[in-house]
């Protein structure tokens, strides 16, 4: 019998045996780990969020705790939380851990001042004391996706305008120190201990391109990008981590107003964008879609084209450097 | 105002040209080709892409007219910009 579309993108289509996935990832990470990176462990930079708690838990019942070290690397724009529930996840697991602020080191290094001066170059009147964040706009209405800033006076009044290129650009290229000073910091790790580093994508911001170049985006294994995250947070109750883990929302955690990821870059929340892409890849229509996301057609079409417009712009984060022609000896995978 | 249409065209081509595809051959781009299906144009190229047409015919594009009928294509560029200039 043929299935209805609701039936088809329903709960069971993301679902997952959680304890034979446990066992598959640790296998896969006890080979990749040893054999083929010849790494002694690991380093799992713990955000608090979901994806990072996940590959912790994940690489500790796979090479036990001795042999995972974690990091909090929290910054001047990181919730207050996310260090705390970073430092509940490291303790649950019985993992060493430590805490480095590299909100001195993106001083330093001008992220804050470079953001600030784009942001004022759209605000004059912003300073500090202001909170801000990016928000997406444009993709599932079937607009050209944009950027707008939005910026909350010390008062409290929210104001919000269209990013031009040069703003943005400078913006999130500033922005995007946080997450390469984290790498760097992790990196200075793993030299020190021969270990490997940990990259937590799931695969919505894998297959999406939400990662910075050589910042979230550089790891030597990423143990959770084939999946979404729904499958995600199922594991995260399998695997027994605490319940602000199981159920925090994603944010990007990057900018000082909150933000949530389906605001930042996803055209829609989590649990809708994983149904989305599944159906997408699954050659699921648009009309299915939309029956069973309760959405018109038109919009469904808007975001099976969001989808292939971000893999386009995104896949230069995924490219290996450019070569004029292989060098087939150093071993290029 | 008046704009002559082959120089709407001819100066959005040239933007592309040069910012886009490096000065490489745009031969193969027609006036009716989608930027976006030909892959000449990606999301943060359609930002660069209005500012340009900012800067170059003096007006702001509104939010809502960041669509692809305004937008992914020479001839759609090109009518956009004198629709707007008219209204000016």
């Amino acid at each position: 019998m043929e299935r209805t579309a609701a039936s088809r993108l329903g709960a069971d289509a993301l679902r997952i045996d959680c304890e034979a996935e446990v066992e598959k990832i640790s296998r896969w990470m006890v080979d990749v780990v040893g054999k083929a990176l010849h790494r002694r462990g690991v380093i799992i930079a713990l955000s608090g969020g979901v994806d990072s708690s996940v590959c912790g838990a994940l690489a500790v019942r796979a090479l036990g705790k001795s042999k995972v070290y974690g990091l909090l690397l929290p910054e001047h724009d990181s919730s207050r939380s996310s260090a705390d529930l970073g430092a509940q996840v490291a303790q649950q697991l019985g993992i060493a851990y430590r805490l480095e602020h590299i909100g001195p080191t993106l001083e330093a290094i001008g992220c804050y001042r470079w953001r600030d001066e784009a942001m004022c170059a759209v605000f004059p009147d912003y300073a500090l004391g202001w909170k801000s964040k990016i928000a997406i706009a444009g993709g599932a209405q079937g607009r050209m996706n944009f950027f707008k800033l939005v910026v909350q006076s010390p008062a409290g009044e929210v104001f919000e305008k269209r990013l031009p290129a040069r703003e943005y650009l400078q913006i999130v290229s500033a922005t995007n120190y946080k997450q390469r000073i984290r790498k760097t910091v992790e990196y200075f790790h793993a030299d020190r201990l021969n270990y490997a580093v940990i990259g937590t994508p799931n695969r919505l911001e894998y297959d999406q391109g939400f990662f910075v170049k050589n910042g979230d985006g550089a790891a030597d294994i990423k143990p959770i990008a084939h999946l979404y995250k729904t499958q995600v947070y199922a594991l995260a109750r399998h695997l027994g981590l605490p319940d602000a883990v199981c159920n925090a929302m994603p944010t990007t955690d990057t900018y000082s107003m909150s933000q949530g990821q389906d605001e930042f870059y996803f055209a829609l929340p989590y649990q809708q964008m994983d149904i989305a892409l599944w159906a997408h890849n699954h050659q699921v229509t648009a009309a299915e879609l939309a029956d069973a996301l309760s959405i018109d057609e038109a919009q469904a079409r808007f975001i099976y084209a969001d989808i292939e417009a971000k893999r386009r712009t995104t896949q230069y984060l995924h490219a290996r450097p450019m070569l004029v022609e292989p060098v087939h000896e150093a071993g290029a995978a | 105002m008046q704009v002559m249409q082959q120089d709407v065209k001819a100066r959005v081509r040239a933007y592309i040209v040069d910012n886009f595809i490096m000065g490489g051959s745009a031969d193969h781009l027609k006036d009716a080709d989608s930027f976006m299906e030909t892959h000449v144009v990606d999301s943060t190229g359609f930002l660069e892409l209005v500012t340009f047409i900012e800067e170059a015919y003096g007006f702001a594009v509104d939010d809502d007219e960041m669509v692809p009928e305004n937008l992914d294509s020479l001839d759609n560029i090109d009518a956009y910009v004198r629709r707007k200039l008219v209204a000016a």
